[in-house]
C-alpha cells in the first residue's frame, strides 16, 4: 500500500514505527491488582472504626498501621499505575512516536511495582516516617526518586522523538505532573537516617507542617488531578469520538490551574500556629481554584454534548460523565472547606474523609473505569465482555459512594457540633469525648457498607475486563508510517537538528532537579537550626525515654486518630487546655499535629491521668472508657525497649539542631532506664509486675505524660 | 519560618519554569491554532498513517 498524501509541506524519508502497547497492558493489569487491594484495605479500616475487634489484636493489622498502607496503595499503586498506563498509551499516539526506550519502560514498570511491594512489607511493621501520604522510609524514598526520573527521561525522550510538532493539551498536564511531583517528593522527604528503617524529618514543628501540607495538598493536585485531567482530555474525546468542546478553554484551564494550585497547601493548617498571612494566602488561592476546576469540568461535560444517548448505553462514557460530575462536586467542596469559618467546623472531622473519597472514588476510580472500558477492548482488540455487568458495577459504585459521602457528612457535622456545644455558663455540653464518638458509630457502619459496595463494584470490573482480555487476540503490532518531524530535513545536518529539538526541555528539567537536590543539601541544615520562633524557655527537648516513646507513637500511627494541636477556640481551650503555640513544637521532628480527631486531641494529655490509667487504657481502652473504639496495644507490654538505639537517635536529633549535650548522648541509656524505673515503680504500687520497666509501654506512657507539660507550665499565652 | 527561604523561591522557580514553558509554547506556535488540535487527535490513527500488519 502506498502512503496517502500527507497534508503538510514536509518531506523526507518515511519512517515506520509501532507503539509499545505491551507496557500499557502491564500497567493496566497492575492497576487492577493494586486497586482491589487498596479497596480491600479501605473496607477493612472502615470496619475497624465501626467495631474495634476488626483490628484483630495483631500489631500489623491495627488501624494505625493499615491506614497508611491503604492511602499509599490507593494513591501511588492504584492511581499511579493507571496514570502510567493512560499516559504511555496516549503519549505515543499524540506524538506519533514509540516510547523513548523499551528497557526504560520495563525498569519503570518493575521498579514501581517493587516500590509498592516494599511499602506493603514495611508499613504494616510500623516502618514509617509519620508524615501523611509520605510515610515510606528513606530507602524507598530514594527508589521513588530514581524511578520517577526514569519515567521523566522516557517521557521527555519521546517528546524529543516526536513526529507531530504540536503538543496536545493532555501532554502539558503530564509535564506539569512529572516536574512538580519530583520537586514535592524530594523536598518533603528530606530526612536524616538513624538506621536502615528509621529517619527523622529535617524540619520540625510548624516548618515541617508547612512543608508536609504543601506536599500533601499538591500530591492531590499533581498526582490525583493534573494527570487525570490530561487523561480526560485525551480519552473523553476518543471515547465519544468528538473533539474537545473548546480547545482554547482547555489551554486556559491548564495554565490557570498550574499557577494557582501550588499555593493552596496552607488550607490544611487553618487555626494552627502557622502564621496568619500564610493561612490567608492558602485560603484565597483555594477559593480561586474553583474557577479553573469548573472550567475543566464544563469543558469535559460539553464534549459529551450530542452523545448523551450514548452516555446511557456506553459504559466508558457513562463512567467518564459521572467522574466529571464528582470532580465538579469535589472541587466545589474543596474551596468551601478552605473558608475559615467552614473549616472551623469541618477540620478534624469525618467530613474530610468524605470529601477525599468523592475525589478518589468519584473522580479517580470512575475515570479509570471509563478509560479502561475504552482501552482494554482496544488493547486486546475485542469487544467489552459485558455491558450489563458494567452497568451493575456503575450502580453499585455510585450508590456505595453516595452512602459514603452522606454518612461522613452527617458524622462530621454532628460530631463537630457536639464538640463545640457550650452552655451559657461556658461549660461543654458534652465534656466526655466518647459521647461524641458513640453518637456517630452508626455512620461508621453505613460508610463501611458503602465501601463494601464500592469494593464489590471493583471486583465486577476486574472480572469484566479479565474476560474481555481473555477473549481478545494477540496481534502482531501495527506498523505505522510517517514522515519525520523536521521540515528542514533537506539540509545536510537535518538529523542532528532533529535530535536536538526538545533537548532544552529535558535539560531544564534535569538541571532543576539537580539544583533542588544541591541547594537542599546545602541550605536546609542551616535553616533547621532552631531559631525561628520566639522561644519559650520552659520548652525543653524530650528525654531519651520520651523520644523513644514518641517513636512508638509514630510507629503505631496514633497520629491518624489523634491530633496534637489545640486551636484557639473557646470550646477547644475548655476541653483540652491552652491553645497551642509554635514554640512548643521546635523539637518535633517530624511534627505530629495530625489531621483527624477520631480520638481526642493529645497536645495537653501530659499529667491529665495517672500512669496507671494509661497502662490500663493501652491494654484495653474499654476498661477505662466504655464504648471506645481505640485498638488494644497489648504487644507493647511484651516487647522490650531497644535501649541501645538511643545514643544514635539523640545524636541525629542533635544534628538537626535539638540541643542535647554530649553527656546526654553518652548517658542516654542510663537516663532512660532511670526514668523507666520511676514509672514502673509508680505502677508497681498498683500491683503491676516490676518487669514492665523494660517494656515499650513504659516509654509510650513517658511520652504521653510529657506532652504539653513544658508549655503548660509557662506563663506564655496566658492573659 | 526560615523554611520560607526555601519554599518561596522553590514555588517561584516552579512558577518561573512554567512561565518559561508557556513562553516557549507561544513562541513555537503551539497556540496559533486553537481549533484543529482538538480535531486532530481523533484522526491520528487512520488519516495520516499507513497501517499494515507485519508478517
Ligand atoms: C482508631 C483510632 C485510634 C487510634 C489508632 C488510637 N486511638 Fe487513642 N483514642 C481513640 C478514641 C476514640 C479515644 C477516646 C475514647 C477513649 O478514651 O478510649 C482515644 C483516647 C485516647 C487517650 C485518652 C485521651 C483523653 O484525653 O482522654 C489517649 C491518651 C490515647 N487515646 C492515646 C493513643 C495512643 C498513644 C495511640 C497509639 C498507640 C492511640 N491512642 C491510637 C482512638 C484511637
Amino acid at each position: 500500500m502506498s502512503s496517502p498524501k500527507i497534508p503538510t509541506a514536509r518531506s523526507g524519508r518515511v519512517e515506520s514505527f509501532s507503539y509499545d502497547d505491551e507496557i500499557v497492558k502491564l500497567f493496566v493489569i497492575a492497576t487492577m491488582i493494586w486497586g482491589v487491594i487498596a479497596l480491600l484495605l479501605g473496607v477493612t479500616i472502615a470496619f475497624q472504626l465501626a467495631d474495634w475487634r476488626v483490628n484483630l489484636g495483631l500489631p500489623w493489622t491495627t488501624f494505625g498501621r493499615l491506614r497508611p498502607l491503604h492511602t499509599n496503595a490507593a494513591i501511588f499503586a492504584f492511581c499511579g499505575n493507571a496514570i502510567f498506563a493512560g499516559v504511555y498509551y496516549s503519549h505515543q499516539r499524540l506524538l506519533r512516536a514509540r516510547l523513548f526506550n523499551d528497557v526504560l519502560s520495563r525498569i519503570h514498570f518493575w521498579g514501581w511495582q517493587l516500590i509498592i511491594v516494599s511499602a506493603a512489607l514495611t508499613l504494616p511493621f510500623g516502618i514509617t516516617t509519620g508524615k501523611e501520604y509520605a510515610e515510606l522510609e528513606w530507602p524507598i524514598d530514594i527508589a521513588i526518586t530514581l524511578i520517577w526520573v526514569i519515567f521523566a527521561v522516557n517521557f521527555f525522550g519521546t517528546i524529543v522523538r516526536r513526529r507531530e510538532r504540536h503538543i496536545y493539551v493532555a501532554i502539558w498536564f503530564y509535564i506539569a505532573t512529572i516536574i512538580t511531583v519530583a520537586v514535592l517528593h524530594i523536598v518533603n522527604s528530606l530526612e536524616i537516617p538513624v538506621s536502615l528503617f528509621k529517619s527523622y524529618s529535617l524540619y520540625a514543628g510548624v516548618q515541617d507542617a508547612l512543608v508536609q501540607w504543601w506536599y500533601g495538598h499538591n500530591a492531590v493536585a499533581f498526582f490525583l488531578t493534573t494527570p487525570f485531567l490530561g487523561l480526560m482530555y485525551y480519552f473523553i474525546p476518543k471515547a465519544a469520538n468528538r473533539p474537545v468542546y473548546s480547545y482554547r478553554l482547555s489551554i486556559i484551564h491548564f495554565w490557570s490551574l498550574v499557577f494557582i494550585y501550588i499555593w493552596a497547601g496552607p488550607h490544611h493548617l487553618l487555626y494552627t500556629t502557622l502564621p496568619e498571612w500564610a493561612q490567608t494566602l492558602g485560603m484565597v488561592f483555594s477559593i480561586m481554584l474553583w474557577m479553573p476546576s469548573w472550567g475543566g469540568m464544563i469543558n469535559g461535560l460539553m464534549t459529551l454534548r450530542g452523545v448523551w444517548d450514548k452516555v446511557r448505553t456506553e459504559p466508558s462514557l457513562r463512567f467518564m460523565a459521572t467522574a466529571l460530575t464528582f470532580y465538579g462536586m469535589a472541587t466545589f467542596e474543596g474551596p468551601l472547606l478552605s473558608i475559615k469559618s467552614v473549616n472551623a467546623i469541618a477540620h478534624f472531622t469525618d467530613w474530610i474523609p468524605g470529601h477525599v473519597h468523592s475525589g478518589t472514588i468519584g473522580w479517580n476510580y470512575m475515570l479509570i473505569a471509563g478509560i479502561f472500558f475504552y482501552l482494554v477492548p482496544k488493547l486486546w482488540d475485542t469487544e467489552l465482555h459485558s455491558k450489563k455487568m458494567a452497568h451493575q458495577q456503575f450502580w453499585l459504585a455510585t450508590i456505595g459512594l453516595v452512602l459514603y459521602i452522606i454518612s461522613m457528612w452527617v458524622a462530621g457535622v454532628t460530631q463537630s457540633l457536639m464538640w463545640r456545644a457550650m452552655d451559657d455558663a461556658g461549660n461543654l455540653v458534652y465534656p466526655n469525648f466518647i459521647e461524641t464518638v458513640v453518637k456517630i458509630v452508626p455512620m461508621y457502619w453505613i460508610r463501611a457498607v458503602g465501601g463494601t459496595m464500592i469494593l464489590i463494584s471493583f471486583i465486577l470490573m476486574m472480572i469484566n475486563l479479565y474476560k474481555t482480555a481473555k477473549a481478545g487476540k494477540k496481534l502482531a503490532p501495527v506498523v505505522y508510517e510517517s514522515l519525520p518531524l523536521d521540515d528542514s530535513s533537506l539540509e545536510p545536518h537535518a538529523s542532528v537538528h532533529r535530535k536536538l529539538e526538545g533537548w532544552p526541555m529535558i535539560f531544564a528539567v534535569l538541571s532543576l532537579i539537580a539544583i533542588l537536590v544541591g541547594s537542599g543539601i546545602e541550605i536546609i541544615p542551616s535553616l533547621v537550626a532552631d531559631k525561628y520562633v520566639v522561644k519559650v524557655s520552659t520548652v525543653k527537648p524530650y528525654s531519651p525515654l520520651e523520644l523513644y516513646g514518641r517513636d512508638i507513637y509514630i510507629k503505631e500511627g496514633c497520629y491518624l486518630c489523634h491530633s496534637q494541636t489545640v486551636r484557639p477556640m473557646a470550646h477547644e481551650v475548655v476541653r483540652y487546655g491552652k491553645a497551642s503555640n509554635a514554640a512548643e513544637f521546635v523539637y518535633d521532628h517530624p511534627f505530629q499535629w495530625g489531621s483527624k480527631r477520631t480520638g481526642p486531641d493529645l497536645a495537653r494529655i501530659g499529667g491529665k491521668y495517672p500512669n496507671m490509667w494509661h497502662y490500663k487504657h493501652f491494654y484495653d481502652p474499654r476498661e477505662v472508657t466504655q464504648g471506645s473504639l481505640m485498638p488494644q496495644y497489648t504487644w507493647l507490654f511484651n516487647s522490650k525497649i531497644d535501649y541501645k538505639t538511643l545514643p544514635k537517635k539523640l545524636s541525629v536529633m542533635k544534628q538537626l539542631g535539638v540541643p542535647y549535650s554530649e553527656s546526654e548522648i553518652t548517658n542516654a541509656v542510663a537516663m532512660a532506664q532511670a526514668q523507666a524505673k520511676t514509672i514502673s515503680d509508680d505502677l508497681a504500687q498498683s500491683g503491676v509486675p516490676v518487669k514492665v520497666a523494660e517494656m515499650d509501654i513504659i516509654a509510650l506512657i513517658a511520652y504521653m505524660q510529657r506532652l504539653g507539660v513544658d508549655y503548660g507550665s509557662s506563663q506564655e499565652g496566658e492573659e | 519560618m526560615e523554611i520560607l527561604i526555601i519554599l518561596l523561591p522553590l514555588a517561584l522557580a516552579l512558577g518561573g519554569l512554567f512561565v518559561w514553558a508557556f513562553w516557549w509554547a507561544v513562541g513555537k506556535g503551539q497556540y496559533d491554532d486553537l481549533e484543529t488540535p482538538g480535531q486532530r487527535i481523533l484522526l491520528e490513527d487512520n488519516q495520516r498513517t499507513v497501517q499494515h500488519k507485519k508478517d
